[in-house]
């Protein structure tokens, strides 16, 4: 099943074109990969997914983009958007509030107020971003107390609890230990089986540990896209090839 | 072995020159101030007695406690103007205004104008404006409207640059969640600012407090117990200037500014306080 569909996406930053006739399909329960060298537009590329880009000024997007069907640049609530696709940033920011209230920002925000219910999405939340039995006693704590792994996953149960159908992570562990990095590793391969997750890392045996497709992009283009095996070990394109095996990036 | 790195100290020609000059600057800075503090101190102290804090003033007893309620109602009433006003207008200007916008030029520009206008301009444009123009003749409401139109600058200034040193993380994490602009402000950005905003608050409480020309054609010079906003009154500052004026009570104005002193400090003292217990309550 195609969760995301991208037909000819071109995006510009003022006079600055990032991005240059994308075209993909990302599939659901999946994990989908975008590597590439820095400024090859793999962030600016996750961050129109969920439009983060709005924030920021002389952006502007031609072409199509659909969730399920529906054209995220159309006529649609952007906030309802973000909802359903959440979003995990390179460095972990949760909010200086104490643990339970990073969880339940979100839910609150979408109007849930029931003291026993949010309860409940803040226990499950943490649950599935594995950080529950760290956390379960202090959740009065500030969460700025929390380690930069442990303020990871706590940012993936945050985002986790408004209960999205698509978590978008931007590098993710690329501010983090390699013990953390694995936590969330494997964290990510439970998740993929309720949601569809999109990730951009720099770290390409990430990519082959965790993703089911990759897409590499160089200077705003995708030049190649398909099963991360296949990518990995026969490249059709010269300039992927040259990438994964480290010539250049 | 080797080149052996060589870390010890080697003092420099001037070093002394330098200790010595940074140390004289701070030692003048803290001396003249103790000074101050040391001259009013010995001045006043001798002087306050029971009948200063009588309830009603009379001639005799030049009671000050009038105008001490009169101050903490002006501080009161005059945050109250100023602090919604002001915290808008930087939330505005950082968090909803596109940056470099004519608009944003036009209102930093203006403030900061706002900011460099000597005080008794103010006391004139009140007077003229609240008093005259509005009909609400020499009273507490307008002084305090004079005294708010004062501390905005300094308000919209230091709010602005705390809403600046929160990091955009925070603003992205909250709109990644589906949170408006609004929820994201109020519930994420502005908690964050609050030191900052606070820091600015008590700014602007030490200058309402120490104000004088301002509230001189603005706010009258009966020394009651106010009735209500349209009661004309005096406040500490005020009162010290007066007394001083007329050049009879010199005693009383220099016992008037312990007193002066001592709310300053303890206003600071409790903003301090109620800032450090906000800080932990958000963190």
């Amino acid at each position: 099943m195609i969760k995301y569909k991208l037909e000819s996406v071109d995006l510009w930053y003022r006079d600055f074109q990032a991005l240059k006739n994308v075209s993909i399909d990302i599939k659901a329960n999946q994990i989908t990969a975008y590597i590439g060298p820095s400024g090859c537009g793999k962030s600016t590329l996750i961050k129109s997914l969920n439009r983060m880009n709005d924030l920021i000024e002389g952006c502007k997007i031609t072409g199509k983009l659909l969730l399920d069907g529906e054209d995220i640049y159309g006529n649609i609530d952007v906030n309802l958007l973000r909802k359903k696709v959440g979003m995990v940033f390179q460095k972990p920011n949760p909010f200086p509030m104490s643990i339970y209230d990073n969880i339940a920002f979100g839910p609150r925000t979408h109007g849930i107020k029931s003291r026993y219910k949010l309860d409940d999405i803040v226990e499950k939340a943490l649950k599935d971003a594995a950080i529950w039995e760290e956390t379960k006693d202090r959740l009065k704590k500030s969460a700025l107390s929390l380690s930069g792994g442990q303020q990871q996953r706590l940012c993936i149960a945050r985002a986790l609890a408004v209960e999205p159908d698509v978590l978008l992570m931007d590098e993710p562990t690329s501010a983090l230990d390699p013990i953390s990095t694995a936590k969330i590793e494997d964290l990510m391969s439970e998740l993929k089986k309720k949601y569809t997750v999109v990730i951009v890392t720099h770290n390409m045996q990430q990519a082959t540990r965790i993703s089911d497709y990759t897409a590499f992009f160089l200077l705003g283009e995708m030049i190649e896209f398909g099963d991360t095996k296949t990518i990995f070990s026969m490249p059709k394109n010269k300039k992927t090839e040259d990438y994964i095996t480290g010539r250049f990036g | 072995m080797g080149k052996v790195l060589i870390l010890t100290k080697r003092k420099k020609p001037g070093d002394w020159a330098r200790f010595l000059l940074t140390w004289a600057a701070g030692f003048i800075t803290v001396a003249v101030l103790l000074y101050l503090v040391i001259f009013i101190m010995v001045k006043g102290i001798p002087h306050i007695k029971p009948s200063l804090f009588a309830f009603t003033y009379t001639p005799e007893n030049q009671s000050l406690f009038p105008a001490l309620v009169t101050t903490v109602l002006m501080v009161g009433f005059t945050l109250a103007v100023a602090v919604p006003f002001g915290v808008s207008t930087a939330v505005y200007l950082v968090e909803y205004a596109s940056r470099g916008s004519r608009l944003v030029r036009v209102i930093r520009t203006t403030t900061e104008t706002l900011a460099g206008i000597p005080s008794i301009v103010y006391g004139l444009f009140g007077y003229i404006f609240f008093c005259d123009l509005l009909g609400w003749g020499k009273s507490i409401l307008a002084g305090c409207f004079t005294l708010a139109v004062m501390v905005l600058p300094i308000i919209i200034r230091t709010t602005e640059e705390s809403l600046k040193s929160i990091p955009d993380a925070y603003r992205e994490g909250s709109f990644g969640l589906g949170a408006g602009r609004l929820r994201t402000v109020f519930r994420v950005i502005l908690p964050c600012a609050a030191p900052g905003i606070f820091a600015g608050v008590i700014l602007a409480i030490g200058r309402i407090v120490g104000e004088t020309a301002a509230l001189l054609y603005t706010i009258g010079s009966v020394i009651q117990l106010p009735e209500n906003l349209f009661s004309q009154g005096r406040t500490l500052a005020l009162h010290v200037y007066n007394l001083a004026a007329e050049g009879l009570y010199n005693d009383q104005a220099y016992a008037t500014a312990v007193v002066l002193l001592a709310v300053v400090f303890g206003i600071n003292l409790l903003a301090a306080r109620v800032e450090r217990k906000f800080i932990r309550a958000v963190s």
